[in-house]
């Protein structure tokens, strides 16, 4: 992917022969003892798309440990669309590790030649297809918001915002097959399972040994996820912005959050100002999010901020200036101080609940 | 022991303007800085050279005017600094970025090994991530990512023990030197570096490479055509087409502004309300 926007190319660039048997759209399915990340359902459900707009197959990878549901994994990617899967279970592949998984995934592309692959823009998404793409020699683009076919070359047309968001820009990998993407967590939408469906399992041995990986995992230390934000699979986020004016007033968002169930979620301004910590940092240097209310309390919606947010269902926005960008993207807007009026929401909310219980 | 830390000048993302009518990034006034994430390999690599001592190499791939984000690290502890410099980069994307920076990187290593390499996890312009794992796979070093603490390092042994920042957790890895190593944000914090190396930075002849000297002999791998990717279109993002639906009330009391909100809300969605009378249950 391009460091800085170029000038958009004007020839026609013709694939490679190399790789004209290149075919179907994969997935890598990412999975850590035995729990897939989400980000690798929101891939499979817009691979879907683009395997229909191709005519081909939609393929998942599953790379785990011989004792880890490989199969049952498998099985669960059919439901959320892909034809088939290729399973690869081996004692190395047990903890992610660079070395082995990037020769995993490089024979395995190298023998079935897909023409697209997609991994989640997770830490161990980045790390893997990074070196990947590098082993292949293929272009690989980041972060993409949006996929699509272009009909007449059948290239994959990856947008993604650069310049912290300030422009999207469109990039092609033209002459090289697979074209590589990846794509943050909650950037797609997560598709509806179908229990009905069903596919072919292709059992694929890995042959690497222990002793020939230089890397080892001494240990693994699980999160302590019991305080720990999960901003990008909330429902409901009330973030804060500099229109707060003050650290104490953050608490407005913490008291409306806590009426509502909700998240708290911050702009950048504020988590730089130490306002709130860097996992409820909300944009293109934070988290993506999609939940079914976003309420933005004093920010302006700056691009950085907007890209993070776009996805939600229902966005309120309140800021003093009429004239803010929030408002060219919010659902619903209120000018006026953030200050009176979140309290006033939190009161709105708490009487509304509560006359809905009563009516039970 | 030796470190090369790579770092990028940027302009500073949170300061960038799109003109409105041209789409193009408006750059006067726009300040230049060193990636923020690069300054958190820096630190890092100065505080190894704090304990084992040795020498710490930042190297940068840029335009001329990058050469004061090299001064900048040696003002901040570093020793040397080389500025990789050619018309023939342009164009460059990761792949081809990451080639040269790997082959500047060998040269480096023909006048004094290297046990470290460091970049930041990614940079603010570009944010892909990819620099770092690309010049590791190029070399063929072990890749750390992500790095949050280095825990043990032997140079004896050539050995080093790190955490690193998983899904769901931390990983605490071992692997042999020499490796690369891709420091998390907020890890540590940058020095104030001290006069002595304040005034050596002003003065110090940095080196200047251009492709040839950079030990680049195959000019297909660079720029334009030794990137496999193409930009075909570049653009501001597009407004909603419905701008918000406001809420106001006669006198504008932020009660009344609430409660209106809230009916109108809850009116075209009823599903919200369930949600949220659901969750608060």
């Amino acid at each position: 992917m391009s460091e800085q926007p170029k000038k958009p190319a004007k020839k026609k660039v013709e694939l490679d022969p190399r790789f004209v048997n290149y075919k179907h759209v994969w997935v890598v399915v990412e999975s850590e003892r035995g729990e897939v990340h989400p980000v690798s359902w929101e891939l499979l459900g817009e691979g879907r798309k683009l395997a229909d707009a191709l005519g081909v197959q939609l393929c998942g990878v599953v790379m785990c440990g011989p004792g880890e549901r490989g199969a049952g994994i498998c099985g669960e990617a059919f439901t959320y669309g892909a034809d088939k899967c290729y399973l690869m279970q081996d004692e190395v592949l047990k903890d992610y590790r660079n070395e082995p998984y990037t020769k995993a995934l490089t024979d395995l592309v190298n023998t079935y030649q897909p023409e697209i692959l997609m991994l989640g823009a997770s830490t161990l998404g980045r790390d893997l297809a990074g070196s990947v793409a590098t082993t292949l020699g293929t272009g690989l683009v980041a972060d993409c918001t949006e996929l699509v076919i272009e009909t007449e070359t059948r290239n994959l047309a990856s947008t993604r915002p650069t310049f912290g968001g300030s422009l999207l820009c469109t990039i092609m990998t033209q002459r090289h097959r697979p074209q590589m993407a990846t794509v943050r967590p909650r950037v797609m939408a997560m598709p509806e399972a179908d229990g009905s469906r069903s596919g072919e399992i292709v059992t694929v041995p890995f042959s690497m040994i222990e002793t020939s990986i230089v890397t080892k995992v001494l240990e693994f230390i699980a999160d302590d996820t019991r305080d720990k934000p999960n901003l990008p699979f909330a429902d409901i986020i009330v973030s804060g912005g500099r229109g707060l004016k003050k650290p104490e007033n953050f608490q407005l968002v913490w008291d409306l959050a806590k009426v509502l169930g909700a998240e708290v979620g911050a702009s950048r301004p504020v988590v730089q100002a130490g306002w709130a910590e860097l996992d409820r940092q909300v944009g293109q240097s934070g988290k993506t999010v999609r939940p079914k209310l976003y309420i933005a309390a004093g920010i302006s919606g700056a691009i950085q901020h907007r890209v993070g947010m776009d996805g939600a269902d229902v966005i309120i926005a309140i800021n003093t200036d009429a004239n803010a960008p929030i408002f060219d993207f919010a659902h619903y807007g209120i000018v006026g101080n953030a200050m009176t009026i979140l309290p006033a929401l939190t009161e709105a909310f708490k009487a509304h609940l509560a006359q809905a219980k009563k009516a039970g | 022991m030796h470190s090369v830390v790579c770092i990028k000048q940027v302009p500073d993302s949170a300061q960038i303007r799109v003109h409105p009518v041209t789409n193009t990034i408006m750059r006067q006034g726009v300040p230049a800085i060193i990636n923020p994430y690069d300054l958190f390999a820096l630190e890092e690599a100065l505080r190894l050279k704090d304990r084992f001592g040795g020498t710490v190499t930042v190297v940068t791939m840029g335009p001329p005017m990058a050469e004061a984000a090299l001064r900048k690290c040696l003002s901040y502890g570093a020793d040397d600094a080389i500025l990789v410099s050619d018309r023939a980069f342009a164009g460059s994307d990761t792949l081809a970025t990451s080639y040269a920076l790997a082959t500047t990187i060998k040269k480096i290593m023909g006048n004094m090994p290297v046990d470290l390499i460091f970049t930041g996890k990614q940079t603010i312009d570009g944010d892909t991530a990819q620099v770092g794992p690309g010049i590791a796979k190029r070399l063929d070093y072990q890749l750390l990512t992500y790095v949050s603490k280095i825990v043990d390092l032997d140079l004896e042994k050539k050995e080093i023990t790190v955490e690193r920042r998983a899904e769901g957790g931390v990983q605490l890895l071992k692997t042999a030197t020499p490796c690369l190593i891709t420091m998390l944000e907020g890890t540590n914090e940058m020095r104030f570096g001290d006069l002595d190396d304040l005034f050596r930075a002003a003065r110090y002849d940095l080196k200047v490479w251009n492709r040839e000297a950079a030990g680049i002999d195959d000019a297909e791998m660079i720029g334009l055509k030794g990137s496999p990717t193409v930009v075909s279109k570049v653009f501001a993002p597009r407004p909603r087409s419905q701008r918000a639906e406001m809420v106001e009330t006669v006198d504008n009391d932020p009660k009344n502004l609430a409660v209106t909100l809230l009916a109108k809300v809850f009116t075209q969605h009823p599903k919200l309300e369930k949600e949220i009378a659901k969750r608060a249950g």
